[in-house]
């Protein structure tokens, strides 16, 4: 198989990234590229193999249900682009 | 006292021939001096180290010390630390200051190690040259115009030019071995899920672990019984009681001449095939023929899935990454794009600005194996083929211990060879990541030298929760040989 620029289009479009029509050619060639390399995957069969998502095979641990975390929203939106009274700024969303 | 080993600087530190300050500030000017050639730390903060330092000082004045107290040690700059930038070297995170510790760093603190600085990396973790990085390429101690091998580049760089007595470095396909082959030093990815990873910057994270890059196995092996251990905070942390991974290390043998007999050593054939430099071969065999005359036995094995590991990691790898870095959208930290319309402009020029062109790449691929059509494709067949690689190392482990090969395909390549052929730089990978996909815990140690005098690296891997037998038996190959004594020429 190999993606045609519109393919490569939306999924950057669906991983959020802005993409020339320039480096949308540039990527398109390489991530064919690097789509041959993983096509090596198709020539083992592997029927009836479970899929392994995890290298330890255990149970998700269950915390108990009390606060553990301070509020240290002043600490954290120090860092954050834009604030106001405690708000993350972003552009209107609705009209 | 930059080439004496941990064990070396805390008896000096213990017997007051040394304080820490005087050994912190030693390791800064170093850097200082050095750093620039290299470019293997990004960010030094002397007043923060020598405030660290003078509390050693302290708790080895009160009697209080343990085996790190007051050790400067470099740390990859992906490990979030209160008060230091922590840019996981990318653009995204410049002007990130951590408002917390990272539990391996709290680990540190707590044993009373010396932060020394923090290391230059590839962006994000994703690269095998420490060339992705946006604050430039590292360059290798031992010759400049050469690759110091990634993600870890930084920290490899920092402990072979003696700038740091260890480092801490993180591993999701080699990023803490490779560099520790390429630049003559010693590094170990352990077992997934000893090490937390909470506070630690999210690559592939079923495959992320932290760990310590030194030059010896005894080294590592003290820095582990630092850094592994259980948290709460990290869902995937193991609780286990806790070991000692020195414990091994002077075992006594029953011979003395032969302290490894009765040890299984596996050589998987698919690892010496095409692809794998005469020079590497050469030296691996070498390695091999000493652990054998210290008493251990040779056993070929195979691990008939091995060629299917790079394929399957550069699916699942990039999946998970572009679902771990989907946080990166310019609202709550890191960049913001200056000019944007609307929210959805506002995320995907603050992406397409903030990563750099191979997280980027990365994003794409795992964005596109995940989307709909795709998935049964890719993502499952990798995880299945996960599931082979895995098995196939269970019933390696059934006729051996420890299984031993290459680190590296090659010997450090010069800087910018591979840069624009992602392929190349993918296959770099192809004896490393397997460990990755199955959990395993993997090691490499200097085995001698190959084209144009730069440093070779053996993998010693093991069975789960085997890094005490690995470091052993590393441990006497070190006391019988001295590569990792080695160090980089003309680096005064």
């Amino acid at each position: 198989m190999s993606l045609s620029l519109p393919e490569v289009k939306r999924v950057a479009w669906l991983a959020r990234i802005e993409i020339t029509d320039a480096e949308a050619e540039a990527a398109q060639g390489q991530l064919n590229g690097i789509f041959k390399l993983i096509e090596q995957m198709q020539s083992v069969d592997t029927e009836g193999v479970a899929p392994m998502a995890h290298a330890q095979d255990v149970a998700q641990r269950l915390r108990e249900d009390r606060v553990a975390e301070a509020d240290q929203h002043a600490l954290y939106q120090s860092i954050a682009p834009q604030v106001e009274d405690g708000l993350y700024l972003v552009p209107k969303v609705i009209e | 006292m930059f080439n004496a080993t941990l064990k070396q600087l805390s008896a000096l530190l213990a017997q007051k021939k040394l304080s820490s300050v005087e050994l912190t500030q030693s390791c800064l000017d170093r850097v200082g001096r050095l750093n620039p050639g290299f470019n293997a730390f990004l960010t030094i903060d002397a007043e923060r180290s020598l405030a660290q330092a003078r509390a050693a000082d302290a708790q080895i004045a009160a009697g209080k010390a343990q085996p790190l107290t007051g050790i400067p040690v470099a740390h990859k700059d992906i490990f979030c630390a209160k008060g230091w930038r922590t840019s996981c070297g990318s653009k995204m995170l410049a002007n990130f200051v951590s408002p917390y510790d990272a539990h391996v760093v709290e680990q540190l603190n707590a044993a009373g190690a010396v932060m020394l600085g923090k290391t230059n990396m590839d962006e994000f973790a994703m690269g095998s040259s420490s060339e992705t990085g946006f604050w430039g390429p590292v360059k290798n101690p031992w010759d400049r115009t050469r690759v110091a091998g990634g993600s870890s580049g930084g920290s490899a760089a920092a402990v072979a030019a003696r700038m740091a007595p260890a480092a801490i470095g993180t591993d999701t396909g080699g990023s803490i071995r490779q560099p520790a082959a390429l630049c003559g030093i010693c590094g170990i990815k352990p077992t997934y899920g000893l090490v937390s990873r909470y506070g630690m910057g999210a690559f592939a994270s079923s495959l992320d672990q932290g760990g310590p890059m030194a030059k010896s196995a005894e080294d590592l092996a003290l820095m582990l019984n630092v850094m592994a251990g259980f948290d709460v905070r990290d869902s995937t942390s193991l609780e286990r009681p806790a070991e000692d991974y020195t414990r091994a290390l002077e075992a006594p043998a029953a011979d003395r001449a032969k302290p490894l007999a009765g040890l299984r050593i596996g050589v998987p054939k698919e690892y010496f095939g095409g692809g794998l430099a005469s020079d590497v071969a050469a030296a691996v065999e070498a390695a091999l023929a000493q652990f054998e005359k210290l008493g251990a036995q040779r056993v070929t094995i195979s691990l008939p899935n091995a060629g299917l590991s790079v394929p399957a990691y550069y699916v699942i790898a990039p999946a998970e990454a572009s679902s771990n870095l989907s946080r990166f959208d310019g609202v709550r930290y890191g960049y913001r794009a200056p000019e944007y319309g609307d929210l959805a402009d506002m995320y995907a020029k603050s992406r397409a600005q903030g990563f750099g062109a191979e997280v980027k790449r990365r994003i794409l691929i795992g964005t596109y194996v995940l989307s709909h059509g795709y998935y049964d494709a890719y993502y499952l067949k990798a995880q299945k083929i996960r599931r082979l690689i895995a098995q196939d190392f269970a019933a390696a482990y059934q006729q051996c211990d420890l299984i031993m090969g290459p680190t590296s395909p090659s010997v450090a390549f010069a800087l910018g060879a591979k840069a624009t052929d992602p392929v190349q730089m993918y296959l770099i990978d192809i004896y490393t990541v397997a460990a990755n996909l199955a959990g395993l815990p993997a090691m490499s140690i200097p085995c001698g030298f190959g084209e144009g005098g730069m440093p070779i690296g053996l993998q010693i891997a093991g069975n789960y929760f085997a890094e005490a037998q690995m470091l052993a038996a590393a441990h006497q190959y070190q006391l019988a040989t001295d590569w990792h004594l080695r160090q980089p020429v003309g680096v005064e």
